[in-house]
């Protein structure tokens, strides 16, 4: 399981690479990928279809939405717009715990001579991948009842670091292998500790590793269900996950506003397609670890 | 060894000596440097052990206890032996469970891997638009599955689902299949929906594989005679193992331990047809307050996890010994 595809090659095409093809074989292929992709996301376009149906209407959906309502999102916003917020708050939260602690690391086993212990290090962060989710929230459950960290910011946000914590050292730490020594020692030589190169200088060349570490991270907090479902009891504290799943784990018999919901919980998704495309594809091929 | 003492003066990257320290007693720089590099992986250590290590020894040990309700109030758990297990496996639900986890994981994988597949050798032609396709690919895989498992509930409606008026309108199939809700379907459901979140992971992991095959080999291998599926099973499927043992392994351990889909579209029903072991670990702890069996569930769950692990690893290093 020794893998991890460093932060390289991506983009531009080398010397080399395969013909790109043009012209009407190439208009083809595009009308072929063009299907395949409408195949695959026509779910997601039925989610938002149902988001914008007008409210009151478990019958049948109309293919497209004609009657344009936002009423689904008004509807879901009055009602889950809390648990957004404390998504938001958990999943933040998680992203600064995640890289305090998993970037340091990941430095100390690309760059400090500890010998057989990296492969040790890493084969343990590897084997985390290995622990259902299920064991680790049992046994956390009653940890947290005597802490008194069920319902709570910080307890959601140390479970919710399980993700992301294991994928960004992994990830980081190829980046930070491929980093010249001879830039570091040049730091050393001007009288730098390893705390003030690794701040001063691995840091701001990491940048693009950190970036996708911490999109990657958000979006593991901001999609968990299970530690969502097991470690919060109150309305207080409600991810918006478990408030969508509250809504279908009863009868339904109106779609648009549950489906409102699943739309404002994909956001983040959507948006780090758009804005961030290319740290998504290094984050998929690099860290290949998702809980 | 452990902190690059034996690293030639100067030459040494980190903690190595430097000219402006060189006056230091060397005893005492190397415990610096052994102190510091502690501190860069202290934090990443202890958070693996509290969030992975713990839970996993918590789970062998609670598996031996009466651990339920009433040990948050009494603050006791009395020890039971082998009980658990003896009464998770006795119960019929479990054969049921371990058959669906089974049938889940190979359909899954299967499905997964070979349509996955399919699309990574499609992209790999590179086309006009392929790029912005490829990453459109993904949406599926970064959204919360509980939303997409939302989604499909509706798609999937016996009677108002947009897949069974999409069926109605051909003209061999009669009838509403009850994806959701017969016992004999809702597990092939929940199936098609897990491949349909897995097709854009194992897609993209096989679409870097392939980037990496030089072409060199198939020009060289279309002179040789070797191109279209000659030169898929001679070069492409050879060249792709590595990363095809890494989407397999992954794949199959993520996969046996999901439980938002099955929750949120079926809730293990009906009548335990979808059940898991996964789901039902779930099922004991946390609806009905049996940690003590909830937690032997788990450990049986992460047994078949490893097991399967070293066996395919193994069978895979002998493989490519041969």
């Amino acid at each position: 399981m020794g893998h991890s595809v460093p932060i390289r090659r991506r983009g531009a095409p080398t010397l080399g690479s395969r013909p790109r093809a043009t012209g009407s074989r190439g208009l083809r292929h595009t009308v072929i990928g063009v299907a395949v992709i409408a195949i695959m996301l026509f779910p997601l376009y039925w989610m938002v279809n149902v988001s914008l149906q007008p409210a009151g209407n478990a019958a049948a959906t109309p293919w497209l939405p004609f009657d344009l309502s936002l009423r689904g999102y008004e509807i879901a916003i009055a009602e889950q717009g809390g648990n957004l917020v404390t998504s938001l708050v958990v999943s933040l939260g998680a992203v600064v715990l995640s890289l305090l602690i998993a970037t340091p690391a990941a430095y100390a086993l690309a760059r400090f001579r500890l010998g057989r212990w990296v492969s040790v290090i890493l084969f343990g962060v590897l084997t985390t991948q290995m622990v259902p989710g299920i064991v680790v929230a049992n046994a956390l459950y009653s940890a947290y009842s005597d802490l008194g960290l069920l319902n709570s910011y910080a307890g959601l946000i140390l479970a919710d670091s399980a993700a992301g914590i294991p994928f960004s050292i992994i990830l980081m730490r190829a980046f930070m292998t491929s980093i010249p020594a001879s830039i570091v020692e040049a730091a050393y030589v001007d009288g730098a500790g390893p705390l003030r190169a690794f701040l001063a200088v691995v840091l701001p060349i990491s940048r693009n590793a950190l970036i996708t570490s911490a999109l990657f991270t958000f979006l593991f907090a901001w999609g968990d269900f299970l530690f969502a479902l097991t470690l919060t009891t109150t309305e207080s504290m409600r991810p918006i996950t478990l408030g969508l799943y509250s809504y279908i784990g009863g009868f339904i018999n109106d779609w648009s506003p549950i489906m409102a919901t699943a739309v404002l919980s994909s956001l983040p998704a959507i948006a780090l397609l758009v804005v961030a495309q290319r740290y998504v594809a290094a984050g998929v091929t690099g860290g290949a670890v998702k809980a | 060894m452990v902190d690059g003492a034996t690293a030639l003066p100067g030459r040494s990257v980190l903690g190595g000596r430097v000219p402006s320290r060189a006056g230091r007693p060397p005893g005492r720089h190397a415990l610096r440097r052994r102190a510091v590099h502690l501190a860069f992986l202290v934090p990443a250590l202890l958070y693996l052990l509290l969030f992975f290590g713990y839970p996993v020894v918590k789970n062998v040990v609670m598996a031996f206890q009466e651990y339920t309700t009433a040990t948050f109030y009494t603050g006791e758990a009395p020890w039971v032996g082998w009980a658990n297990y003896a009464a998770v496996i006795d119960d019929p639900v479990f054969s049921r469970a371990l058959m669906n986890t089974g049938l889940f994981t190979v359909g899954s994988i299967a499905g997964q891997f070979t349509l996955g597949l399919a699309i990574a050798l499609f992209f790999h032609k590179r086309f006009p638009l392929s790029g912005v396709l490829r990453s459109l690919l993904l949406l599926p895989w970064l959204i919360p599955m509980i939303a997409a498992s939302a989604v499909w509930r509706w798609i999937l409606d016996t009677d108002n689902g947009v897949l069974n008026r999409a069926l109605g309108l051909l003209p061999f199939v009669d009838g509403r299949p009850a994806w959701l809700t017969s016992t004999s379907l809702a597990l092939l459901a929940v199936v098609i929906v897990n491949i349909w979140l897995g097709i854009p992971f194992n897609a993209t992991i096989l679409y870097g594989g392939l980037q990496e095959i030089p072409d060199e080999l198939y020009e060289a291998g279309a002179l040789d005679g070797a191109t279209g599926a000659r030169a898929f099973w001679s070069i492409t499927m050879p060249m792709l193992r590595g990363v095809v043992t890494v989407v397999l392994v992954l794949g199959v351990v993520y996969t046996l331990k999901v439980l938002d889909v099955i929750l949120g579209l079926t809730n293990g029903g009906p009548a335990n047809a979808t059940q898991t072991v996964a789901t039902l670990s779930y099922h004991l702890s946390f609806r009905e307050f049996d940690f003590g069996m909830g937690a032997a569930l788990g450990n049986i769950l992460i047994l078949i996890s490893l097991v399967f692990a070293v066996a395919y690893l193994r069978l895979n290093r002998r493989a490519v010994d041969e």
